[in-house]
């Protein structure tokens, strides 16, 4: 996949693995570990993205004696999902049209 | 490698961003770190599944516009004594110009490496063009019914063309090359910012 793709993808992967509830880092990277391989500083790049543009809030919740940041979505970051999936409709249809057999009919 | 080590070290490459940013950073690999031990890995262990080092560093400049890079390096980090700033007005003429001639130089080999790789496809190019030519001339001559011209202009023409073909291979490779030349020069400067200031 191109790197701007990709870097675009990321984002809503992101967002979306925090949607139903919020998540850590180290969890994060386990869930998308099936799907792709993201790496610490990536995913780090990623969530300050996020929170700079406040599609997202971070909170350190003290647990089993250290801190562990938690990342909350917002209404910002659940619009952005939305946006994304209207947007893939068209990108599907596309698709469709360039994997068409007979462009002339 | 312990976590501290792992933590210090990286502190020392990263150091020429900026101090909150590091403390960050270092934050968040430490509970990553964690995490992995409290997933039943060794500290060796989850040290090794974060990865090199250098692997982190560079991913983490290639991420940073060159831009904020300089911003930060240009920031001095204590005043400047009196002394220092004399110097360094008084060696303007000596300091500026050196500098830019560094700049300048890098700049030109840019530009003569690309210049390389434009003539490359410009020689192509003709070949191809000169080829088609030389093919439509020798049909021409063909009608004409001087077979002997014909031919030779025409067996020209393929050669060309035949030419063409594996230095087109070339140039797309030489561009490609170039290409990932321009990537990781970028990446070199940037890296001229980070990290090599343990002193500090």
């Amino acid at each position: 996949m191109n790197a701007q793709m990709k870097r675009g993808l990321l984002d809503i992967c992101v967002l979306a693995a925090i949607k139903d509830e919020d998540s850590y880092g180290y969890q994060i990277i386990k869930d998308m570990k099936p799907y792709i391989e993201l790496s610490e500083a990536t995913l780090y790049t990623i969530l300050k993205r996020l929170e700079a543009a406040d599609q997202l809030t971070v909170r350190s919740i003290e647990q089993g004696g250290r801190l562990r940041k938690y990342y909350h979505i917002t209404s910002a970051g659940l619009k952005r999902i939305e946006e994304f999936r209207e947007e893939w409709k068209e990108v599907v249809m596309l698709y469709q049209y360039i994997t068409k057999e007979g462009h002339h009919e | 490698m312990s976590k501290q080590e792992f933590l210090s070290r990286l502190k020392k490459e990263l150091s020429g961003l900026p101090e909150d940013d590091i403390a960050e950073r270092l934050d968040f690999y430490a509970e990553m770190i964690d995490e992995r031990m409290d997933d039943g890995l060794s500290e060796e262990e989850a040290i090794a599944d974060i990865g090199p080092i250098e692997k982190i560093v560079s991913e983490t400049i290639a991420e940073i516009p060159l831009s904020r890079l300089i911003k930060e390096k240009m920031k001095p980090s204590r005043r400047l004594r009196t002394w220092e700033i004399v110097l360094l007005v008084l060696g303007f003429p000596v300091w500026f110009p050196l500098l830019l001639s560094a700049a300048a130089v890098l700049f030109s080999l840019f530009i003569v490496f690309w210049a390389l790789v434009l003539s490359l496809w410009a020689v192509q190019v003709s070949f191809a063009v000169s080829s088609a030519g030389a093919v439509i001339v020798g049909i021409i001559l063909l009608c004409q019914g001087n077979s002997q011209k014909a031919l030779l202009t025409i067996a020209a023409g393929l050669i060309l063309g035949g030419l063409s073909i594996p230095l087109f291979f070339g140039c797309k490779a030489a561009t490609k090359c170039a290409w990932s030349l321009t990537k990781k020069t970028m990446l070199g400067i940037k890296s001229l910012f980070i990290g090599k200031e343990a002193s500090k």
